[in-house]
């Protein structure tokens, strides 16, 4: 009677701790020289010179073979460099797709060719890469993706619309996520194919789409007969769900999923100060433990994708759980030490907003709740 | 997971599996001491897995007698097998002798004191889990480390709202022998540690139970699991399980470790934060089954609803950790929060 999904503890290894230690002392400097200004949700605020020093530093594509420039290490080995980047609230989401997803899935699934113009570009901090997977009518729903690639002499020609793309207005190319054939009623994940597509080329447009903090995060792309030579196709034509699968069995687990809101805590315990009051004590001790959890369970998830396995049920429900951590942090917050009662302390208050504002997009971007918790519900057999 | 460990977790998964079932546990609430269970383990070398072969036990180590615990609690195991492991790691501490049969420890509550003078003890200890019935208590005294033996005592019997023994020990006059040293706050750390661990198997059987129950129970011509609303609330419910039992795991590797900081401390107020959670979950899934005495949900409810209060609940160990984070300061919250 084991329904449960296990998450067995893992120790890190003297390697990366090593690497830890590389990492801190590399963004203490960076820091200490002006190099960054902290924040939340890290991977949704970007610098592009941060990126560029990052990438040189030898932080990008770690667990890439060295014949492109990367570094042949685990993923536990990029579990420690991401996390420490996100505690320390850097701006790390220029280089954030190539590294987590577009660069592994090249390495799976492109050419050749394909991995060595792009790879060592993406490593040195010069190539950025977003998601085209969502489109107007096609958000969880993404076997319903509609934007047609027709076929021409030498590659696909375009048409058609995606949406919410993070970042996009700042990145050098996208993975576009494309019907290469019409919708097979049978079998809808049929007929697609995923290609990289060059946002500088004619042909397409990006448009910002304001978020409800009035920040220019995500973008709507026009693709109006836009030109994809046939050497940019990802992989198999035809195979293009199973690679969007397999690319977001990366996307879930992350230790962004549950450190979105951490500078929140961080100045909430600044605010307290050393004395904390038995309520005060309590919530701190609360989300800690919290996040303390959460850590465990998602350095476990990057064990199993070190040792091969495809922990997809586990991943989702990390993210679900993650999630819903981050949000409570800053509600709790605020019955903790009220912002309105005078503190004082800007840097809290500042956190606090941003945290409150970015909260409704954690549980909905890269897969609902709801989503989350039906692949959930399917690895406990229910479905 | 090594040989040893397997063979055990094994053995016992068998054991449970034949002999513990609802009637067993229904007849140990009423006060029927599970004789033939106990004896089996004991048989087996379970019941004292992680006491050293020269004192009298399995030789395991203590992370072999804590997930025995864990699978034990997945079954509700009517027995001290918790106080038991305690007090063995106690006298093994001390570098005593571990007597055989059921033991138990005592003080268990906050601000009781068992005082030690002139090879007598006084003081009372409330909700002693298991005091009649054990072979030994094994007490916390003022003075170190003591073995009383519970004919020499008074006990006043009560339960928990499990229908577990917790009773009322007067040590006034009895006398004992100090057998080597214990640090006051040992009895408490170990059983908030074995409760987090009780409380993470009882919660992977209450998640197998609302499952299968879901998936044989059916209304509007289809099963349970067929409803979104009735998926989403047990996904929901897999995410409180899988955390108490990640927390549970952690404290017990750390512990293993020799190490284990705040993991104990994360670990009861988490589980406990989850057991509350997760039965109420596992109890709307059921509907009025659920409620009832005859089906064996509530064996479980029970217990973790009692469990999380005993050995400090989630305020008591949050406030812990929220003192040394604040102790540590905002800018150290990362290095306590990764344990680096």
């Amino acid at each position: 009677m084991t329904t449960a999904l296990t998450y067995p503890p893992r120790t890190l290894g003297p390697e990366q701790e090593a690497m830890r230690a590389e990492v801190r002392a590399f963004l203490q400097k960076d820091y200490a020289a002006g190099g960054f200004g902290r924040g939340q949700e890290a991977m949704a605020r970007y610098d592009v010179e941060f990126s560029r020093r990052w990438g040189q530093a030898g932080f990008i594509g770690i667990t890439w073979p060295k014949q492109y420039g990367g570094r042949g290490l685990t993923f536990l080995d990029r579990y420690v460099v991401t996390e420490e980047a996100l505690a320390a609230g850097a701006p790390v989401g220029a280089h954030w797709v190539a590294d987590r997803q577009s660069g592994p899935l090249l390495l799976k699934y492109g050419t050749e060719e394909q991995r060595q113009r792009f790879l060592p570009k993406i490593i040195a901090g010069e190539a950025f890469f977003c998601i085209g997977m969502s489109e107007p009518d096609s958000g969880s729903d993404l076997a319903s993706v509609r934007m047609s690639a027709t076929r021409v002499d030498g590659g696909w020609k375009l048409n058609g619309t995606k949406l919410w793309t993070s970042l996009a207005h700042i990145c050098h190319y996208m993975i576009a996520l494309v019907r290469t054939s019409p919708v097979n009623p049978e079998n809808r994940h049929e007929g697609m194919s995923q290609m990289i597509v060059d946002l500088k080329a004619p042909g397409v447009e990006v448009r910002p789409v304001y978020n409800l903090a009035g920040e220019h995060h995500f973008n709507q792309e026009v693709f109006t007969d836009y030109f994809v030579p046939d050497e940019n196709v990802v992989g198999e034509i035809g195979a293009g769900w199973e690679q969007v699968m397999s690319e977001l069995a990366y996307e879930r687990s992350g230790p962004e999923r549950i450190l979105s809101t951490f500078q929140t805590l961080v100045e909430l315990v600044r605010q307290v100060g050393d004395d904390p009051s038995e309520v005060e004590a309590r919530a701190i001790g609360r989300l800690t433990a919290h996040l303390m959890t959460l850590r465990g369970m998602s350095v476990s998830v990057a064990g199993m994708l070190a040792d091969g396995k495809m922990p997809v049920t586990e991943a989702a429900l990390v993210k679900d759980v993650g999630t819903n951590y981050c949000k409570e942090v800053p509600e709790m917050a605020r019955l903790i030490c009220p912002p309105e009662d005078g503190a004082g302390n800007s840097k809290y208050e500042k956190m606090l907003k941003t945290a409150t504002l970015i909260a409704p997009s954690l549980t909905i971007q890269g897969g609902t709740r709801e989503i989350l918790r039906g692949m959930i519900a399917r690895g406990l057999g229910l479905r | 997971m090594n040989e040893m460990r397997t063979l055990i977790l094994d053995t016992a998964e068998r054991i449970f599996r034949d002999i513990c079932d609802q009637a067993l546990v229904d007849k140990a609430e009423k006060g029927e001491w599970p004789a033939g269970l106990w004896q089996t383990l004991e048989e087996s070398g379970l019941t004292q897995a992680s006491v050293p072969e020269e004192r009298g036990g399995a030789g395991g180590t203590i992370g072999d007698g804590l997930y025995f615990l864990k699978t034990a609690s997945r079954y509700v195991a009517p027995l001290p097998l918790a106080e038991t492991l305690i007090a063995g790691v106690l006298l093994a501490e001390a570098g005593a002798d571990v007597p055989a049969g059921p033991l138990t420890i005592a003080p268990v509550r906050k601000g009781e004191v068992i005082e030690f003078s002139d090879g007598k003890l006084s003081g009372t200890a409330s909700r002693v889990p298991f005091a009649h019935g054990a072979s030994a208590i094994v007490v916390a005294t003022s003075a170190g480390l003591a073995i009383v033996d519970p004919k020499n005592v008074k006990i006043d019997r009560d339960k928990s709202m499990a229908g577990e023994p917790r009773d009322t020990v007067t040590f006034d006059g009895a006398s004992a022998t100090i057998v080597g040293s214990v640090s006051p706050d040992r009895i408490w750390e170990l059983g908030a540690l074995a409760r987090s661990v009780q409380m993470a198997g009882a919660l992977e059987g209450i998640l197998a139970m609302s499952v299968q129950y879901v998936q044989d129970r059916k209304q509007f011509g289809r099963t349970l699991s067929k409803f979104q609303a009735v998926q989403q609330s047990l996904a929901a419910m897999a995410g409180q399980v899988a955390a108490a039992s990640s927390a549970s795991d952690t404290a017990i590797e750390a512990t293993e470790a020799g190490d284990p900081g705040v993991a104990i401390a994360v670990a009861k107020a988490r589980v406990g934060e989850a057991a509350g959670v997760a039965a109420e979950l596992a109890h709307q899934a059921h509907g009025a089954i659920g409620f009832t005495h005859e089906y064996a949900l509530h064996q479980f409810t029970r217990r973790l609803w009692g469990w999380r209060d005993e050995f400090g609940g989630e305020p008591y160990w949050q406030a812990e950790i929220g003192r040394q984070v604040a102790k540590a300061g905002a800018d150290n919250l990362w290095k306590f929060a990764s344990r680096t």
